[in-house]
């Protein structure tokens, strides 16, 4: 059973603009102006890929879950998204590098740093006021905002290091407010984090989602992302599925999903690549292992009709000769 | 008849005796004093950074990496101080950026890659200092002649003094933002790179100017105890900064008077006077080891 992203495309086209339609937007400037494309993006590290051959279209707008069972390959897409990891192969186009606001599963933050609350959220700011600029009244005024608004007004003062894990993840987010980027990322932000507080960030998405933002989260908890995500892309190395969530979120794309296989393999064959348009034999460039299994059945790819990869030229069969 | 403490404070008297005088009387404990102020208030900041990038250690290895360069200064031009300040900071300033561009750029970590390199740096040194079988007088490079500036070397000192400070001001935001949370820098800004080597750079000439004074090794001692001192007492990054600078200043004041009266070698006493704070401090402050560990049996409500 082969059903690709490809095969989901058009219902998403129809359910972007049914489940998510584009609010008033209050300032043009916090929506993308064209949808982050994805095109034949291969990610990964030491030439072994951790999701390839993917190719979509994110609208600018959209409250997108990331699923997938663990070593996916979420974690390495919203990286890539962050403009934080060079791609294999394919390409990646839309997204401003400077205009993203990224949190990591794993940020590097220092907790034991010497400095308060206010000042750690107030460097979400540096878009505005640089590495020498100085802050203003209004500036502090928008970082108590931010912190009222996380549910952390009265935690100015406080030191970072007296902050509870759920107190860190809200100031962590008032510091993703601060920045004001038309795309959000978030990798499992919600993973050691309580009920309320988890209720009150998923808020902060559905506003940020009104305001034309696009926002990007990798996601475990399913009924969280039946609830809250209009949209849904179940990765395992590639796209398994990509479109309205409940169409997503089947038993079937995930028993498809657990069945691709997780490891790297250092013996793995090159990989041909889109099953229309294989490598070239004896060539090296894009082409990178896969797992075994892999190559035992013909490739599991979704054909890709009518996409020549015209950017790529050494995917055309006269290129070998 | 006036009083007693008065008569202890007066040209005559004790205070006036063990505290002032000798820099009253003498040229060469003028310049000492104004050589180890200068350095403080440059030191003991870059060493809060130090610590704050759990970086300590890298202040030792990186004094050891500017000693060959120093040597072979030294080899070359004899006992002169541009000479040997120049070979420091090349071969600082060569392991900074090699070790940096290493970790940033391959599998290896920043530690182990300053390793190799510093080490690389110091076998060179000794090699060349032995082939070339000159008796390098290695004391003056490793202790120090803080009680022998001369004019340049002083001007040096406060020169790079006043470089440290104004390049700490314009860093000090990418910096502060390095040691939080590097990833979120290198995320909005190109500034993580600017940061780090800018930063190591500061280290390199501090460390240059320190072993005028101090000798190479125990120039890091003014900017690593200081610090660490510090950190026992206060929680804010300015006042951090602020009690490092005073700690420092008072250790070189205490380290040239002991040095003076009891004529012992003034790098050491300056270092050994930061290390009795620094001791104390373990007693007396309240993030220190006896109040830390035993914070007492009240706690409030909330």
């Amino acid at each position: 059973m082969q059903l690709g992203c490809d095969m989901i495309r058009p219902q998403l086209q129809l359910s972007c603009n049914i489940l998510a339609p584009k609010p008033m937007l209050p300032e043009p400037a916090l929506a993308l102006s064209r949808p982050i494309e994805l095109d034949n993006l291969t990610l990964g590290y030491d030439q072994h890929p951790a999701v390839h051959h993917l190719s979509l279209s994110i609208d600018p707008g959209s409250l997108l879950a990331l699923v997938g069972p663990n070593g996916a390959g979420k974690s390495t897409l919203i990286k890539a998204l962050a403009g934080q990891l060079r791609p294999l192969g394919g390409r990646l186009a839309g997204l401003e590098r400077n205009r993203i606001a990224w949190l990591p599963q794993h940020s590097d933050l220092d907790r034991s740093f010497p400095i308060t609350v206010r000042d750690m959220v107030a460097l979400g700011l540096w878009h505005r006021v640089g590495a020498l600029g100085r802050f203003s009244r209004a500036h502090h005024a928008l970082c108590d905002e931010a912190l009222d608004q996380v549910g952390l007004g009265g935690f100015e003062r406080r030191g970072l290091d007296s902050l509870s894990g759920g107190q860190l993840q809200r100031a962590l987010f008032a510091r993703l407010i601060l920045q004001d980027a038309p795309v959000v990322l978030l990798d499992e932000p919600f993973a050691a984090v309580d009920q309320r507080t988890t209720d009150d960030l998923l808020a902060l998405l559905h506003r940020w989602q009104a305001q034309g933002r696009t926002v990007i989260v990798a996601l475990h908890d399913l009924v969280q992302v039946r609830a809250h995500f209009p949209l849904t892309l179940l990765l395992a190395r590639q796209c398994i599925a990509y479109g309205p969530t409940a169409s997503v979120l089947t038993a079937e794309h995930w028993a498809q999903a657990h069945r691709l296989h997780e490891a790297f393999d250092d013996r793995a064959p090159p990989c041909p690549g889109v099953a229309t348009s294989p490598w070239p034999p004896g060539r090296e460039g894009p082409a990178h292992p896969v797992p075994a299994q892999h190559s035992q059945h013909p490739h599991p790819h979704s054909p890709r009709p009518a996409h020549p990869h015209p950017h790529r030229p050494t995917a055309e069969p006269a290129a070998s000769a | 008849m006036t009083a007693p403490v008065w008569s202890a404070l007066g040209p005559d008297g004790l205070v006036f005796a063990l505290l002032i005088q000798p820099f009253a009387e003498f040229g060469f404990m003028q310049r000492a004093l104004a050589g180890c102020l200068a350095l403080s208030v440059s030191a003991a900041p870059v060493g809060v950074f130090l610590m704050l990038r759990r970086m300590s250690l890298t202040g030792d290895a990186m004094a050891h990496a500017i000693l060959p360069g120093a040597a072979i200064g030294y080899l070359i031009a004899g006992l002169s101080l541009t000479a040997m300040t120049i070979g420091g900071i090349v071969a600082g300033l060569a392991v900074a950026i090699s070790s940096g561009l290493v970790a940033r750029n391959t599998v290896l970590r920043e530690d182990t890659s300053l390793a190799a390199f510093y080490l690389l740096s110091l076998a060179l040194g000794v090699l060349i200092v032995s082939v070339r079988g000159n008796s390098v007088d290695l004391l003056h490079v490793l202790f120090g002649t803080v009680l022998a500036l001369d004019d340049a070397a002083l001007t040096l000192l406060v020169g790079i003094a006043g470089v440290t400070l104004v390049s700490l001001t314009l860093l000090y935001r990418p910096l502060v933002l390095e040691c939080l949370d590097p990833g979120f820098l290198r995320s909005v800004s190109h500034w993580s790179p600017v940061a780090h080597f800018g930063f190591m750079a500061l280290l390199v000439i501090n460390l240059v100017a320190g072993f005028h004074a101090l000798g190479t090794l125990m120039a890091v001692g003014l900017m690593v105890l200081p610090a660490a001192t510090a950190r026992l007492w206060v929680r804010r990054l300015g006042a951090l900064l602020l009690l490092a600078v005073l700690l420092a200043l008072a250790a070189c004041l205490m380290g040239l008077l002991i040095s003076y009266h009891a004529d012992w070698p003034t790098g050491p006493t300056i270092v050994l006077s930061l290390g009795a704070a620094y001791l104390l401090s373990m007693l007396l402050a309240p993030r220190g080891l006896v109040r830390h560990q035993h914070p007492g049996s009240r706690h409030r409500v909330a």
